[in-house]
């Protein structure tokens, strides 16, 4: 199945620049969990993130025997069946600090909403990449993939999960763009939303609800939640100064001042113990993924290739910049996870989809096979 | 050869039409997120670099922390406005394990100062070993006065030791109303998880029964805290930010404290309930069951053998026995079988039976508690004189099904729906009931059984004062209720409550009257068998009830048994009335657990109650 043209194609500069950011996380998961791990040693946080790192290695090599061409006759099936996954999830899934986001299947826990987030991508590429969508699309060729994206958009909203929304929102929005947006459509409807938020603002929305998206802009308004943690993540972040405090010598993180400091604020954890040296080393290898992963998408064979590469890539994108946004407190604070450096099984097995469809791209870009 | 050339032909088709319009969105997508990742640097810049050392300070000698700011409890009030439970100051010691120096001087010298073992201190840091070091821990609750300011004293000399200080339930008639007011206790682990609870935080008190557990939301206001900075040792330094708890909101109960006291003062040494409701709203008045309970003890915190003697103990001082107990209702079950049968026309007010002293049904005696009988008996003496073969012979052409159905009419066999905790809905039977609960079919001796409130029927004394409510008024069947009011705290208005009407009972006024002069006889009539509470200046009216707890065999004679019986299987008394007769103002059912006579026992305490309210309750009421 795999003849030596496949691995010659491989792209092992993705694969180098990947397993340093994945060393930089699982140094930051291990010092972030530690005090955990020594005052209860059987809950290992950081052997489960080992775990799901090499479980995602394998489906990422496994995904790779397959050609991506067969992903746009699977798309619809992917599609629906995640779309029943998130319904399921609002009707039987494990209620987890007021929101429903986990499925149980067989003892093991994951995140629907999280396999939308590659799955969406699928599913528009596979859009796109019909003979009759040509690029900047005209509005009738709009409708159909904004109802995909907004179907599985609302469910996520509904966990609620707004995080995971504005990542799939985020994705959708960069492959339509992609697909080169035309400018009187954007205008318009900026135009015709504009207008809308007022009186949903007034009237629709109750006062708790406002209350939330205040917080969400402005942290302060809620000093003893979301701008408690932004105060402290940007203390950790501070402390941490030129060279770092050093592995597993930070003390805002063994504190337990930060909270969910080895998930979304993992980045603050990293930054408090290797400082702005360590800071720059981890956005310069993520820029570094992207201009790799582009390189793949350019080259690639066919529309449906690079339509698939830009998504996957936009996704990365969006949850890097959010994430450390949102840390150092120029973003609102949002559940976004890190890539390849917070911990979380779910999150991790999508992202290694992700890198898998970018590898398989870049395998499969000459057309001349031989069998 | 074929398949080569169609993708060949892609490849050319893709390049020469899209390249142009995708290479300029490449360089969109990654210059963008450069931009972003530049900024991002920019910004560590600042923070690590130009700004680290103060981060770094603050990091390392002051920290930010929060601190809780609890939220005053609602107070709860009577209908007249004297506080039932308010709030005190209780000051705890917490202890900030971070800024200690020396853990063992320090726990020594704590010790000493409150006068405890610093083993006991040693504990609580064992049990909390996972908590991170930053979290105040609490060593000791509810200091007195003189620790309070000796631990002040010290406290230059004790870093890391801070006072907290927190609002306290006080109830100020302690064990009065306990019942009704109820008592808070400790959130637990798994409450904390549920969606009742959310937005609570752990080491919080919770209501948990009465009207602290039904009106929880109400009660438990919103705690703020603050984000201060300290220093080393823990001392505040800055405010930086504070949200201020918000109250709880004050709940004015319908319950007069005076006619409470009163009620419970009657009860004193006896096993029972009284309950008084308002004939025209179903406001409960007052609501007392003993024996009760020492509310303080649960702020205090209980410890388990307090805790296990309170719910062991055999007389179950925790129960409500006004809503949370059924009894068999005896011969005050008599007027809805009175009801029953006028309204489905089997009997008239002239109907009249012969009573020997028993009715010979099948192959058994069913006795009348007179021995030597009433001779005969209309509809009106069949009451007054709570004669039991009058409604034996009404039971037998009625039927259980028919007898269920008025009684359910008067809210008999359902929940009052006060919304306190424990309540109890009775049992009203049917044929259908009994076979599908035992599997054996109805059995027609059993319909004599319970048309005088034996056998399976089971009700709480609530449930009969408000069915007597809706007898005195007519027909009127309202949901009782305890909380009249409800203001202050978060919201600036205030919600009154009104009476809700569950149904009005479709029987006509004439039925009513009928029964109505029964029950007036009873306490009126010479020959009643509540005359010895006849007063002159209010006009009672009412109706006895004597519930057997142990069936006494054939053929031995009644009061000689009554006698012989052990207390635990002695009868219990009931009697449940209303004034006055002409205008019904309030209702009120007494029980008395194995008392005996309700003529004897329970009479006189609804009497006393009816008197303490027309004398200065009605006063209070008509404000």
């Amino acid at each position: 199945m795999i003849d030596r043209r496949l691995v010659e194609n491989f792209d092992w500069y993705i694969i180098w620049v990947l397993m340093a950011v994945v060393a930089i996380g699982l140094l930051s998961v291990y010092s972030a969990v530690y005090p955990q791990i020594q005052a209860n040693p059987a809950r290992n946080l950081f052997l489960k993130q080992v775990l799901w790192l090499s479980l995602g290695f394998v489906v990422m090599f496994c995904s790779l025997l397959v050609d991506y061409q067969q992903l746009k006759l699977a798309s619809v099936w992917l599609y629906g069946g995640v779309l029943i996954l998130l319904v399921a999830v609002l009707v039987v899934g494990r209620d987890v600090n007021g929101s429903r986001r986990w499925l149980e299947i067989a003892g093991f826990q994951f995140q629907p909403s999280e396999l939308m987030k590659v799955v969406i991508v699928i599913q528009l590429a596979t859009y796109f990449s019909s003979q009759e969508v040509t690029p900047h699309p005209p509005l009738r060729q709009l409708i159909a993939p904004a109802i995909m994206v907004v179907v599985p958009v609302l469910l996520i909203l509904a966990e609620p999960d707004l995080g995971t929304a504005i990542s799939v929102l985020a994705v959708s929005g960069t492959l339509i763009f992609f697909m080169g947006i035309r400018w009187k459509y954007l205008g318009a409807m900026f135009l015709g939303i504009i207008p809308l938020l007022v009186p949903v603002w007034e009237h629709v929305l109750k006062p708790y609800q406002k209350r939330r998206i205040l917080i969400l802009l402005r942290p302060d308004l809620d000093p003893l939640g979301a701008g408690y943690h932004i105060r402290q993540s940007k203390i950790a972040i501070g402390s941490g100064m030129l060279w770092g405090k050093g592995f597993l010598k930070g003390t805002q993180n063994k504190l337990h001042f930060l909270p969910e400091k080895h998930t979304d604020f993992i980045f603050s954890v990293w930054a408090e113990e290797w400082g702005f040296i360590g800071c720059f080393v981890l956005l310069a290898l993520f820029a570094l993924l992207v201009v790799l992963a582009l390189r793949v998408a350019r080259r690639s064979k066919d529309r449906y290739g690079s339509l698939l590469v830009v998504g996957v890539t936009s996704l990365l994108i969006w949850q890097v910049l959010i994430n450390i946004g949102m840390v150092i407190g120029l973003l609102p604070v949002v559940g976004i996870t890190l890539p390849f450096v917070s911990y979380g099984g779910s999150s991790l097995i999508t992202l290694c989809l992700a890198i898998g469809i970018i590898e398989n791209v870049s395998m499969r870009r000459y057309v001349f096979q031989m069998r | 050869m074929k398949k080569k050339r169609i993708d060949n032909l892609q490849l050319l088709n893709w390049e020469l039409t899209e390249t142009v319009v995708f290479q300029k969105q490449y360089l969109l997508l990654g210059g963008f997120a450069f931009l972003i990742l530049l900024i991002y640097i920019l910004r560590m810049w600042h923070l690590q670099v130009l700004q680290g050392a103060s981060y770094r300070y603050q990091s390392e000698n002051n920290r930010i922390r929060l601190e809780d700011i609890p939220a005053p409890r609602g107070i709860i009030f009577d209908r007249n406005g004297v506080p039932l439970v308010e709030n005190r100051p209780a000051y705890h010691v917490l202890l900030i394990r971070e800024d200690v120096r020396d853990m063992d001087q320090t726990l020594r010298e704590l010790a000493r100062l409150c006068g405890r073992n610093p083993a006991d201190f040693w504990n609580v840091i064992e049990a909390n070993k996972q908590t991170p070091r930053f979290v105040p821990l609490r060593l000791a609750s509810d200091l007195d006065r003189d620790c309070l300011a000796r631990i002040e004293a010290h406290r230059v000399r004790l870093p890391g030791v801070v006072i907290q200080l927190e609002p306290k339930r006080e109830y100020i008639w302690n064990g009065t109303a306990a019942h009704v007011v109820g008592y808070l206790s400790e959130i637990t682990e798994t409450e904390l998880k549920g969606e009742q609870y959310q937005g609570y935080y752990a080491g919080e008190d919770v209501g948990k029964f009465g009207v602290e557990g039904a009106y929880e939301k109400y009660l438990h206001g919103k705690r703020g805290g603050r984000q201060v900075e300290v220093d080393a040792i823990g001392r505040r330094m800055r405010l930086l930010d504070e949200v201020l708890p918000i109250s709880g909101r004050n709940l004015w109960l319908t319950v007069d404290i005076e006619l409470q006291r009163k009620a419970e003062e009657l009860l004193e040494g006896k096993i029972g309930a009284i309950v008084a409701v308002d004939v025209n709203n179903g406001a409960i008045l007052a609501m007392a069951s003993k024996p009760t309970f020492d509310q303080e003890k649960f702020i205090r915190g209980l410890s388990r053998d307090e805790w296990q003697a309170l719910s062991r103990d055999p007389d179950h001082p925790l129960l409500n026995r006004c809503i949370g107990a059924n009894y068999p209702p005896g011969s005050t079950y008599k007027p809805i079988v009175a009801m029953a049968a006028l309204k489905e026309g089997v009997l008239t007010e002239q109907t009249v039976f012969n009573c020997p002293g028993f009715l010979q049904f099948t192959d058994r005696k069913y006795r009348c508690w007179r021995s030597h009988g009433h001779g005969s008996v209309d509809m009106e003496r069949a009451l007054v004189q709570s004669c039991d073969v009058y409604f034996y012979q009404a039971g037998l052409r009625l039927g259980v099904d028919r007898i269920a159905h008025t009684a359910n009419l008067f809210g008999l066999g359902e929940k009052p729906g006060t919304g306190l905790n424990g309540e109890l809905a009775g049992l009203i039977p049917t044929a259908a009931w009994k076979k599908s609960a035992t599997g054996v079919p109805w059995q027609k001796g059993e319909t004599l059984s319970i048309s005088i409130g034996q056998g399976f029927d089971l009700v709480t004394p609530l449930q009969m004062a408000v069915a007597y409510a809706a007898i005195a008024n007519g027909g009127n069947l309202w949901q009782p209720h305890i909380v009249g009011r409800i203001e202050g705290g978060s919201s600036a208005d205030t919600a009154e409550i009104k009476g809700t009407l569950k149904r009005k009972i479709a029987i006509d006024r004439r039925i009513f009257d009928i029964v109505r002069k029964g029950l007036f006889g009873v306490v009126q009539d010479d020959r009643g068998t509540a005359h010895g509470i006849r007063d002159k200046s209010v006009l009672i009216a009412g109706k006895t009830g004597t519930a057997q707890v142990v069936r006494i065999a054939d053929g031995v004679d009644f009061k000689v048994a009554a006698r012989a019986l052990k207390q635990k299987d002695r009868d219990h008394a009931w009697f449940v009335g209303y004034a006055p007769a002409d205008n019904p103002q309030i209702v009120v059912a007494a029980l008395v657990e194995h008392g005996g006579h309700g003529a004897s026992v329970a009479s006189p305490l609804v009497q006393k109650i009816i008197l303490t309210y027309m004398a200065n309750g009605a006063k209070n009421h008509s404000k």
